[in-house]
């Protein structure tokens, strides 16, 4: 039996993992520049991985608004408040499920992308090719796309939310007849700036940061075959799902 | 260290061992690698060529033993020295390595860019003189996914030079090429060789091409060098291993079965537990 396969070396091997994973940001970030070149290289990024989610992003956030609304306003109903359908839609999307709901999608959208793109160029050697030229790899390959999630996400995050009002918006107002000027003062009247919109970016910052984050080291370990690489992606889906949703709490937990 | 090396240095492993994954790939190994010279370094797969490499290029640091190239000791180097000793070495890794997102000109364009303040209609011209070099200045826009295999080896061997590097490494670089490819391969590495005044190494397992090339040559096996020498003194060698690797033979010092029990214990121990 190996030390890894004993059960305290399961126990510790996702612990072990964690420490790779820190010890990697850590040296991701102290080699960190500041040049034209990462700017540019960061924004190229930023299209890649936010830009092209978009369709999953605006069609997710309109059919969560949605569906979100049409349970929201049946049971609301019963209790002869439906009015407050808008208070419960922005606040459940503003706290929790904006953040939460994008970078899962972000994760299964750009993060498997990234960490296949990554796991390639190991098994291509383009990753010992940068190496021999004298090009930091990391300077070139990570930091721009670690970057990059930590300003997508919260952008995403953005548009799903306003995605989602609007399936709220059509399904409240135009399908079920409320009153559009009460829906709107309504969640006016009732969503704080900072402790609920403010708190909910700050949530998706740390997300993006953590979803990249895992991506870009998923792929910089992967073992360089088809296999390597297939599990990689694969992990990081369930690497960010588990650790955003222990993450969420923790942050909700302070926040409250 | 120097911040250039000389035109030509010479290479120097001296009693290297080194160990990947639980395995002795070098042991004791010692090679000297004539300066300005086309140098084969020939053996079967899994001989431990590439870790020689990868040993004179700082990508790996030996057990023991030492790394030279001219004065300079290679496995002492600080990471920062390393990446300076590397902009005077060229490498064409065994698939090229070139950047899929990027074009032919850019691949090229690469380390120019990144280690020199050229400005850019110069840069242009140098590449497009690389790109002449190889014959592929007609690609220069063109993806690498538009390319063959050969033609990809050429543009990553123009990238490879891209610095005029005063080291030349090649990594199989005949694997898997067509008989015009493999021709056109062959006499970029001298054309190269002698217009750069380089110190050429070529990993090869290709014992039939290395006449055609090479100006010294060396043969591993087990982790050491079994043979040094022009490739005619090779091909009149008396060694065993020198000989079944020149003549191709299947079986010899390098076995054709991998290490397993006898057939026969195997199939009657199976019989036997039914």
């Amino acid at each position: 039996m190996s030390a890894t396969s004993s059960p305290p070396g399961r126990l510790l091997n996702p612990l072990r993992q964690l420490g790779r994973a820190g010890l990697f940001l850590l040296t991701a970030f102290s080699r960190m520049r500041l040049t034209r070149f990462q700017a540019a290289e960061t924004l190229r990024q930023i299209y890649f991985s936010g830009v092209r989610s978009l369709v999953i992003i605006v069609t997710g956030g309109f059919f969560v608004g949605l569906v979100l609304t049409l349970q929201t306003y049946d049971t609301l109903s019963r209790f002869g408040a439906a009015e407050a359908v808008s208070t419960v839609l922005a606040l459940s999307l503003f706290r929790e499920l904006g953040p939460v709901l994008t970078t899962l999608l972000f994760a299964g959208r750009a993060g498997t992308s990234i960490t296949a793109e990554i796991g390639l160029m190991r098994a291509t050697e383009q990753l010992d090719a940068l190496d021999l030229m004298a090009i930091d790899p990391m300077e070139r390959i990570v930091q721009p796309r670690l970057l990059a999630g930590i300003v997508a996400v919260p952008a995403l995050v953005l548009i799903f939310n306003v995605c989602a009002i609007l399936g709220g918006v059509v399904f409240a107002v135009f399908m079920m007849g409320s009153d559009p000027i009460t829906f709107w003062s309504n969640m006016q009247a009732t969503v704080e700036l900072w402790r609920d919109f403010g708190h909910g970016m700050l949530k998706a910052v740390a997300f993006g940061f953590l979803a990249s984050w895992l991506a870009v080291y998923f792929g910089w370990t992967a073992r360089p075959t088809s296999e390597g690489v297939a599990l990689a992606t694969t992990q990081t889906v369930i690497a960010t799902a588990i650790s955003v949703l222990i993450l969420d709490f923790v942050l909700s937990a302070f926040m409250l | 260290m120097s911040e250039i090396l000389a035109s030509s240095p010479s290479i120097t492993l001296k009693n290297v061992s080194i160990s990947l994954g639980g395995r002795m790939v070098l042991d004791d190994f010692s090679l000297e690698i004539p300066a300005g010279q086309v140098t084969a370094v020939l053996g079967p797969s899994g001989a431990g060529k590439t870790t020689v490499m990868r040993l004179i290029t700082g990508q790996l640091k030996p057990d023991s033993g030492e790394v030279w190239i001219d004065s300079e000791r290679v496995d002492q180097m600080s990471a920062r020295q390393l990446n300076r000793l590397r902009r005077n070495l060229g490498v064409l890794l065994q698939n090229g390595a070139l950047f899929t997102d990027l074009t032919c000109f850019d691949n090229v364009a690469l380390p120019i860019r990144e280690h020199t303040a050229l400005p850019e209609p110069l840069i242009r011209r140098l590449v497009l003189l690389k790109l002449q070099t190889v014959g592929l200045r007609g690609a220069a826009d063109l993806y690498p996914r538009e390319l063959s295999g050969g033609m990809n080896r050429r543009i990553a061997m123009a990238r490879a030079m891209a610095l005029d590097p005063a080291i030349m490494f090649y990594d199989e670089p005949f694997a898997g090429l067509d008989p015009i490819s493999l021709g056109v391969a062959r006499r970029l590495i001298r054309d190269i060789n002698q217009a750069l005044r380089t110190t050429s190494v070529v990993i090869t397992h290709d014992v039939g091409e290395v006449a055609h090339f090479a100006d010294y040559c060396c043969i591993i096996s087990d982790g050491r060098a079994v043979a040094e020498g022009t490739p005619d003194s090779l091909s009149d060698s008396s060694n065993e291993l020198v000989r079944q690797f020149v003549n191709g033979l299947p079986d010899g010092p390098v076995a054709f079965h991998y290490p397993a029990r006898e057939l026969a214990d195997e199939l009657l121990e199976q019989d036997l537990s039914r």
